[in-house]
C-alpha cells in the first residue's frame, strides 16, 4: 500500500495556502523577499525551504469549456513526486533517505550528511540542500502527520480539493474519472501526468501525480523523467551480461583449449 | 544478560525479514523516524477557534502544549470549511506566535523623536485622565441652533471589523455614554 | 472571490462541479475568471448600465418569473404623479432642489401614501448592511394597485421605462462588453432562474466602493426580485465581507449613525425625547412596528436601574447627531485640528483608508492618539517616517502628538465571537494567556469604563450622570483581571429583569422596561443560558439537505439561515418548485416548517389578511415575505430610505475617462464632495493629465493593511511587492518594463510601483476608442517585512451618500517609468475647476459651500459643528 497526492490542476485556484500550510506544519523559513515579475509567482521552484510551489502559466490560448478570449491563466502546485523509482533514494549512499511504510521516500535529517548524491539523482529537480546545514530537504508526505493518520497538511488545507491525498490505487480511479469528466465537459487538453509505470516508466510512475492541461514543459515538468539509477540498474544489468558472456567465453575457451590440448598431446 | 551479538539485528537477516531486500525502507528507518510522531499528539489542550482574517469564518483548531501554542490549522467540522485554511489563514500560527509582536505599551511623548516603555497601569491611567480632559474641555450640550446634544466631537474612535462582537458591544455603550459620536470601523471603507 | 475568499470559493467550485455557470464580471482577469466559466472584462465603475440593460432585457423579453414578481414585490404599486424619472430629466429625478444639493424626496412615494415619503430625521445616512429607517408613516396597504401591471404609474412600467435606455448597444460603447458576451450572460442567466432554478450573485467592495456604490447593489436587489432569485435555496446577493467580523460591527456597530440592531441613533433636531424618537421610527406597519421594545430594552441594557419609564429610559443620556459624522469627514475635522483625541483599534488607517496623505494630516493635528495592534504599524508611527517626511515637509520634532501603543491579543489568546459573512456568528475560545501587556480591546475598554467611573464619582454635573447611570459590572477572571466575554453575550442576548433569565428570543422582549437587551437582532444567542455561538456540531442531520448546519454556531436573526425564505413558497404557502423546497405552510400543524428557520410569523396563515386598521405585527399579511418592509414587499422602486433616487442610475465615477453616455448628468448628484485644497479631484472626465482608469483591490497572499500579514515571513514572500498590473499595450505606449519601477500619480499623490505586464489586464474597446486601465493592491505601507507604497496615497475624500464609503474602485490616473520624486512637492494649482467640464447639470452648479463641502441631508439645518 502507497499513500500520494492527486494534484488536480483544473481546481487550483493558485492561492498558496499548500505553500503556507506546509511551511507552517514543517517550520520552514522563507525564501528571501523577491519580486519576480513573473505573473503572481514569487518562490519560483520548489527547494528545501519550499516544499509545496504554485506555478502561474499566462497563455495566449484559450482553455477548452471556457469563454475568456484567447487566453488562460494556469496554476499548479508542484510537490515532492515520491517516485516508485525514487532517484533521490537510490543515489543516497548513506541509507538516510528511505522509503516509509506509508510508500513514501523520506530524508532522514538525523542520518544526511549533506553529501548531495541525491540531488543529481532527482528528475524532477525536488530535492535540495538547505544553504543553513548543508543538509537534504524535500516534502516528507508529512511523515509524522501520516503516523496519526492526518492527512499532509497541504491536503488538509487545500480550499478547492485540488490537492487530493489518499492510497495511490484509489486516487488513480478518482483522477481517470476526472479526466473522463472533464473530457465530456469539452476540456479535452486534460490529461494525467506520472500515474503508473506504464505513462512514466522512467520512474515506475509517481505517488504524487498530476493533472494538467498543458504540456509538461508548460509547467516546468519534464516530459520524459528518468532516474539516473534506471540508466545504472541498465548498465549493471549490461555489465551482467557481459560478465556471463565473457566467462562462458572463458569456459568455452578452457574447454576448447583443454580438448585442443588433448588433441594436441 | 545483553547477548554479545544479536543474530536478529544483522542487517542481511533484517533486511530478508522485511522483505526489504535493498535495505531502502524499514531497515533504514533510524530511531527517530521510527518514533516520529505529529506533534499535534503531545498537545494538552486544542481550543476551538475562528480564523481572524476575512469573514467566511473559517473554522480553525488551536493545538497548546504547556501554554504555547504548537499549531493552528483547519477545524474539519466547519460546514463553511471543512477543515480547509487559504495562505493567510494558514499562517494564523505565525501571526499569533510572531517575535514581531509588540509585548509592551509604548508611549511616545509631544515632538519626541523615539518610543519609552511605560508600565500598562500607567498608560491607563493617563488615557482615562485625558479622555476626562478632553471631554470635560468640548463638551456640546447643545448647538449653535439651541438643540440639545449631549456630546463632545473632541474625541473619536476608529476600528472593529478586527475586534469581537462582545469588545465592539463595550466601545459603542462605553463611548457613547462618554458623549463621542464619532465611532467609525473599517465597515465604512 | 478566489482571490479574496478562497475558502468561500470552495463552494463555487463546487456548483461548478455539479454544472453550475460561474460567469466573473471584473476589469481584470483575476484567479476568479482563471476557473470561471466566462470572464467578462468591465470597464471600472460601469456596473449599473451593465445591470441595468440586465433589467430591461429580462422585463423586454418577459423572462421574469411573473407570479413572484406579482405577489412578492411592488411592481404592481402605483408611484404618485409628480414623480418625473431620469428619462424625462436628463439623469436627475423629480424634486432636485436647486442650490441645496439634494432631493425633495415626497414625489418618489407610492400614490396614497401622503405627503411625507419619510421622516427627516430618517435621512442620517445608514449603514451599508442594512437599513433602519425604512419606515412609512403611512399605512401602505390602501395603496393603489393594478395587478395587470399595465398602469402607466405601476411600479412595473415605471422600471421599465426607466432602463428603457440601458441597450447592449450601450453596454458595449459604456461598458466594453461586447454584444456576443452580453447576450452569453442574459441567455445564462435566464435559462437559470424562474421556479426551477435559481442563480446567485456574490459582490464585495468592487460594488460599494463607487460614487453610488448603494445603487450598484440596488440594481442587482431589482434583478434577483424580477427573476424570483431571493429568499429561495442558492438565490440571493451575497456580500463578500473582508474582516473577521465585519459584519459583527455593523450589527453591534462602531458606526456613529447605528445603535445595536439597526436601530437609528437619535438626531438633534428630531429626536428631542424617547417619545418623539420611539414615534419617528416606528413603522405603522411590518416589522419595524417592534422599535419601541428594542430601543427600551436597548437603553436598560446600557443605564440599568437608573432607566426608568420616568425619564423616558435615560433617553437624553445618548449623544446626538447633527448630520455626517461619518470616517472621512471625522479625519478632515482632525486635519483641520478640531479633533483633539483618537483611538484606533485594529485598524491601520494610514494604509487602509482612503487618502492616507490626508489621514496623517489628521494625526499630525491630534493632542493625543492611542493605537492598539499587533505589531508596530504605519498609523502608530505616522510621527517617525512618512512620504512627508520623505520630502521634508515635516520632522518628528515639530509633532506635538502624543501618541500611545497597546499591544493587542490575538483571537488565540480571548474568548469572543465573530459574525462571518453569512450572519453566522461564532465563538472563538482562549487557547492561551497573552504575552507581556498584550490584551483583549474587551480588557482595554472594561478597564477605562472602571478608571472613568472612578473619575466622575463625585461629581453633580449633569452632562456626567450618564458615566454615573451607566452599568458597567462585568465579572473579571485571572491574574489579569480579563472581563468574561460571555457575560458580555449574556447582556447582548437579553435577559428579564426580575430574574435575570435569558430571553429565547426577540419576540420576548417588551417596552415597558421589564426586559434587558444590548442587540436585538442577536436574540437567542444565549437562550436557556447556553452560548449558542459555541455550538460545534457538524451539518450532518438528515433534514438539513443544504447542509446549513443550524447547530454550528448561531446566526443572527433567530438562528435563520436564509433570510426572507417565505419567499421560497408561493402565496398560497407551497414550495414554488419541489427541488428547490426551502420553507412551507404545514396545514395539519397551522404552522410554517421546512429546512431552515422559517423567516415569518410561524403560525401566520398564508391567507391571512391584514385588516386596514391592524397594529403592529397584525399588519403583515399571510403573503409578505419582506417583513421588514411597511409592504411587506420586495422593492423594485424603493419609495424611501436613498438619496439620489428610487431606481439605480448611472452616474460616472467622480473622474472619468469619458462624459457620462446617458445622461447630461455627469456625476452622482447628492455624492459627498469634500472640496479642500488637499483633496483635489482631476476634471469630471477627460483630464489631460490623467488619462488613464486607475482600480485598487487586494490579493490572496496579502490582507487589506498587511498589518496581519506584511510582518509574516510566510505571506511576505509571496507577494513582496507594491505593484501595478498593466497590459502589454499600455506598456508599451509608457515605456514601461516588467519588473522595473514606475510612477502613478492622480490629482492627491503619486507613489511608485513594480510594475507587472500582463494580459490579464487588457484594453478596452469603447465605442471607437481603446481605454487602458491600471490595477493597483493597497497592502503595502513603510513598516514590516516588506514595504512598499500604499495605493491609498492616491483615492480621493468623496463619499456615497446614503452610506458615506469612498471612491476607491475607479478613479482617473496616470503612469511613467521610474521611482517617484522624494524632493518637497511645490503646491499644486487648484483643479477643482468646474468651469471647463461639469459633473452636475449647470441646474445643480449652485452647491452650498458648506463647510468641507458635505451635502450630508442635515447639511440644511445649518449645524456643521
Amino acid at each position: 500500500m502507497a499513500n500520494g497526492f492527486f494534484t488536480d490542476t483544473s481546481l487550483c485556484i493558485g492561492c498558496k495556502a499548500c505553500e503556507v500550510a506546509c511551511k507552517q506544519w514543517n517550520q520552514l523559513p522563507d525564501d528571501g523577499y523577491h519580486f519576480t515579475g513573473m505573473s503572481y509567482d514569487n518562490t519560483l521552484h520548489l527547494g528545501a525551504s519550499t516544499w509545496r510551489h504554485v506555478s502561474f502559466i499566462e497563455r495566449p490560448v484559450a482553455l477548452n469549456g471556457q469563454d475568456a478570449g484567447a487566453f488562460s491563466w494556469l496554476m499548479s502546485s508542484d510537490v515532492c513526486k515520491h517516485c516508485a523509482r525514487a532517484g533521490c533514494l537510490e543515489n543516497c549512499p548513506t541509507g538516510a533517505i528511505i522509503r516509509t511504510e506509508f510508500g513514501s521516500v523520506y530524508v532522514q535529517p538525523d542520518i544526511c550528511n549533506g553529501c548531495g548524491y541525491c540531488v543529481a539523482g532527482c528528475p524532477f529537480g525536488v530535492i535540495d540542500r538547505s544553504p543553513d546545514d548543508g543538509r537534504a530537504w524535500k516534502c516528507t508526505l508529512c511523515y509524522d502527520r501520516q503516523k496519526d493518520g492526518m492527512h499532509p497538511a497541504c491536503a488538509k488545507a487545500c480550499p478547492t480539493e485540488s490537492i487530493k491525498f489518499g492510497e495511490v490505487e484509489e486516487l488513480k480511479r478518482v483522477a481517470k474519472d476526472r479526466v473522463e469528466k472533464l473530457h465530456q465537459q469539452g476540456v479535452t487538453e486534460a490529461y494525467l501526468y506520472g500515474e503508473d509505470a506504464r505513462s512514466q516508466p522512467g520512474t515506475a510512475g509517481l505517488n504524487a501525480f498530476f493533472l494538467l492541461l498543458d504540456r509538461p514543459e508548460v509547467y516546468n515538468l519534464p516530459p520524459d523523467p528518468e532516474v539516473p539509477t534506471l540508466k545504472g540498474s541498465k548498465s549493471w544489468i549490461s555489465a551482467g551480461l557481459a560478465a556471463i558472456g565473457v566467462t562462458a567465453l572463458a569456459f568455452v575457451s578452457v574447454v576448447l583449449g583443454n580438448r585442443s590440448e588433448k588433441e594436441s598431446s | 544478560m545483553k547477548p554479545l551479538l544479536n543474530v536478529n539485528e544483522w542487517p542481511v537477516l533484517k533486511q530478508i525479514r522485511n522483505r526489504d531486500a535493498h535495505g531502502l525502507g524499514k531497515n533504514a528507518a533510524s530511531e527517530r523516524s521510527r518514533e516520529l510522531a505529529p506533534r499535534t499528539r503531545s498537545a494538552d489542550k486544542i481550543a476551538r477557534s475562528v480564523c481572524p482574517y476575512c469573514a467566511v469564518g473559517c473554522g480553525q483548531l488551536v493545538y497548546v502544549k504547556d501554554n504555547r501554542i504548537i499549531d493552528i490549522e483547519g477545524d474539519p467540522d466547519s460546514p463553511i470549511s471543512k477543515g480547509s485554511l487559504c495562505p493567510k489563514g494558514s499562517a494564523t500560527f505565525q501571526l499569533v506566535t510572531s517575535q514581531r509582536r509588540v509585548t509592551e505599551v509604548l508611549y511616545r511623548r509631544p515632538h519626541a523623536t523615539a518610543w519609552e516603555t511605560i508600565p500598562l497601569a500607567q498608560a491607563m491611567e493617563m488615557i482615562a485622565q485625558r479622555v476626562k480632559k478632553t471631554r470635560d474641555e468640548t463638551w456640546q450640550a447643545t448647538n449653535a441652533a439651541g438643540e440639545v446634544v449631549n456630546r463632545t466631537l473632541g474625541m473619536a474612535h476608529l476600528g472593529g471589523a478586527t475586534l469581537d462582537n462582545e469588545e465592539n458591544y463595550l466601545i459603542k455603550k462605553l463611548f457613547t455614554s462618554l458623549g463621542i459620536i464619532q465611532i467609525e470601523n473599517q465597515a465604512r471603507v | 472571490m478566489a482571490e479574496c475568499h478562497p475558502v468561500g470559493f470552495r463552494w463555487v467550485m463546487a456548483a461548478k462541479e455539479r454544472g453550475a455557470t460561474i460567469i466573473h464580471v471584473d476589469p481584470r482577469f483575476t484567479r476568479t475568471s482563471a476557473v470561471a466559466s466566462m470572464h467578462v472584462p468591465i470597464r471600472a465603475g460601469t456596473d449599473i448600465v451593465f445591470l441595468g440593460a440586465l433589467i430591461s432585457h429580462v422585463i423586454k423579453t418577459e423572462s421574469y418569473f411573473k407570479e413572484y414578481v406579482l405577489a412578492y414585490t411592488n411592481a404592481s404599486t402605483l408611484v404618485t404623479e409628480e414623480y418625473k424619472d431620469t428619462e424625462d430629466l436628463d439623469g436627475l429625478f423629480s424634486g432636485w432642489q436647486e442650490g441645496k444639493g439634494q432631493y425633495e424626496t415626497n414625489s418618489w412615494s407610492y400614490e396614497g401614501s401622503g405627503t411625507s415619503g419619510m421622516h427627516e430625521s430618517h435621512r442620517v445616512p445608514e449603514s451599508h448592511a442594512g437599513r433602519a429607517a425604512d419606515l412609512e408613516a403611512e399605512k401602505v396597504k390602501a395603496h393603489a394597485k393594478d395587478a395587470t401591471l399595465q398602469h402607466p404609474r405601476c411600479v412595473f412600467q415605471v422600471l421599465k421605462r426607466h432602463f428603457q435606455r440601458y441597450t447592449p448597444e450601450m453596454v458595449e460603447e459604456c461598458c466594453g462588453i461586447s454584444r456576443e458576451q452580453f447576450d452569453k450572460v442574459t441567455d445564462a442567466l435566464c435559462r437559470n432562474s424562474g421556479r426551477e432554478r435559481t442563480t446567485t450573485f456574490c459582490y464585495a467592495v468592487g460594488w460599494t466602493q463607487h460614487s453610488a456604490g448603494v445603487q450598484f447593489i440596488r440594481a442587482c436587489s431589482i434583478l434577483q426580485l424580477l427573476l424570483g432569485n431571493v429568499g429561495r435555496p442558492g438565490s440571493g446577493i451575497l456580500a463578500l465581507r473582508g474582516h473577521a467580523t465585519i459584519q459583527g460591527s455593523t450589527d453591534i456597530p462602531t458606526l456613529f449613525n447605528l445603535l445595536p440592531g439597526y436601530i437609528p441613533m437619535p438626531a438633534a433636531r428630531t429626536d428631542t425625547s424617547l417619545e418623539k424618537y420611539v414615534d419617528n421610527y416606528t413603522a405603522r406597519s411590518g416589522w419595524w412596528t417592534e422599535t419601541p421594545k428594542y430601543i427600551v430594552s436597548l437603553l436598560k441594557a446600557w443605564y440599568g436601574d437608573a432607566a426608568t419609564a420616568d425619564n423616558g429610559f435615560c433617553f437624553a443620556h445618548l449623544p446626538r447627531l447633527t448630520g455626517d459624522h461619518s470616517h472621512m469627514t471625522t479625519v478632515v475635522n482632525m486635519a483641520d485640528g478640531e479633533v483633539k483625541g483618537y483611538f484606533v483599534m485594529g485598524e491601520n488607517a494610514v494604509v487602509g483608508s482612503p487618502h492616507t496623505g490626508l489621514q496623517r494630516k489628521g494625526l499630525r493635528n491630534l493632542e493625543w492618539l492611542v493605537v492598539r495592534d499587533f505589531p508596530m504599524v504605519e498609523t502608530a508611527e505616522f510621527w517617525k517616517d512618512s512620504p512627508e517626511h520623505e520630502r521634508g515637509e515635516v520632522r518628528a520634532e515639530d509633532i506635538a502628538t502624543e501618541v500611545f501603543f497597546f499591544p493587542a491579543a490575538t483571537h488565540t489568546e480571548k474568548d469572543g465571537s465573530f459574525t462571518q459573512t453569512q450572519r453566522i456568528v461564532q465563538w472563538h475560545h482562549s487557547a492561551i494567556e497573552p504575552r507581556g501587556d498584550c490584551r483583549s480591546e474587551l480588557h482595554f475598554t472594561y478597564h477605562l469604563g472602571k478608571r472613568l467611573k472612578e473619575l466622575y464619582a463625585g461629581s453633580a454635573d449633569p452632562k456626567d450622570r450618564p458615566i454615573q447611570d451607566l452599568v458597567w459590572d462585568y465579572p473579571v477572571h485571572g491574574e489579569i483581571e480579563e472581563p468574561r466575554a460571555e457575560a458580555v453575550l449574556a447582556e447582548i442576548n437579553g435577559y428579564t429583569v426580575a430574574d435575570r433569565k435569558p430571553v429565547s428570543s426577540f419576540t420576548e422582549l417588551q417596552k415597558d422596561g421589564s426586559t434587558v437587551c444590548g442587540c436585538w437582532i442577536y436574540s437567542g444567542i444565549y437562550a436557556g443560558g447556553i452560548n449558542r455561538a459555541a455550538n460545534r456540531a457538524p451539518a450532518t442531520d438528515p433534514n438539513d439537505p443544504y447542509h446549513y448546519g443550524h447547530n454550528w454556531g448561531f446566526a443572527w436573526p433567530a438562528n435563520r439561515r436564509i433570510l426572507y425564505n417565505r419567499a421560497s413558497a408561493d402565496p398560497e404557502g407551497r414550495p414554488w418548485s419541489e427541488r428547490k423546497r426551502l420553507v412551507w405552510w404545514d396545514e395539519a400543524k397551522q404552522q410554517w416548517t421546512g429546512y431552515d428557520e422559517p423567516d415569518f410569523i410561524k403560525s401566520r396563515p398564508p391567507g391571512y389578511r391584514a385588516a386596514d386598521d391592524a397594529q403592529g405585527l397584525a399588519t403583515i399579511s399571510g403573503d409578505d415575505p419582506f417583513l421588514l418592509q411597511p409592504d411587506g414587499k420586495g422593492w423594485l422602486f424603493a419609495p424611501t430610505g436613498l438619496q439620489e433616487g428610487p431606481l439605480p442610475t448611472h452616474y460616472e465615477p467622480l473622474e472619468s475617462i469619458v462624459q457620462n453616455p446617458l445622461y447630461g448628468q455627469q456625476c452622482n448628484p447628492v455624492r459627498f464632495e469634500y472640496d479642500r485644497s488637499d483633496n483635489q479631484l482631476a476634471r469630471p472626465f477627460a483630464d489631460p493629465r490623467f488619462p488613464y482608469i486607475l482600480t485598487t483591490y487586494r490579493l490572496t497572499e496579502q490582507h487589506t493593511s498587511g498589518a496581519m500579514s506584511r510582518w509574516l515571513s510566510w505571506l511576505a514572500e509571496l507577494q513582496p511587492a507594491m505593484f501595478c498590473e498593466i497590459s502589454p499595450e499600455l506598456a508599451e505606449e509608457r515605456g514601461l518594463q516588467n519588473g522595473d519601477w514606475a510612477t502613478i500619480s492622480t490629482a492627491r499623490a503619486e507613489i511608485e510601483a513594480r510594475v507587472l505586464v500582463t494580459e490579464r489586464v487588457r484594453p478596452i474597446k469603447l465605442g471607437r476608442r481603446w481605454a487602458h486601465q491600471i490595477g493597483l493592491p493597497y497592502h503595502w505601507g513603510n513598516r514590516g517585512l516588506v514595504v512598499g507604497d500604499s495605493a491609498n496615497e492616491l483615492i480621493a475624500f468623496s463619499a456615497d451618500p446614503n452610506v458615506t464609503i469612498q471612491e476607491s474602485k475607479a478613479m482617473t490616473g496616470d503612469i511613467r517609468p521610474g521611482r517617484r520624486e522624494r524632493r518637497k512637492v511645490v503646491a499644486k494649482q487648484r483643479v477643482n475647476n468646474p468651469d471647463e467640464a461639469l459633473r452636475d447639470l449647470p441646474v445643480a452648479q449652485k452647491r452650498p459651500v458648506g463647510k468641507h463641502h458635505v451635502y450630508g441631508p442635515l447639511s440644511r439645518q445649518g449645524d456643521q459643528t
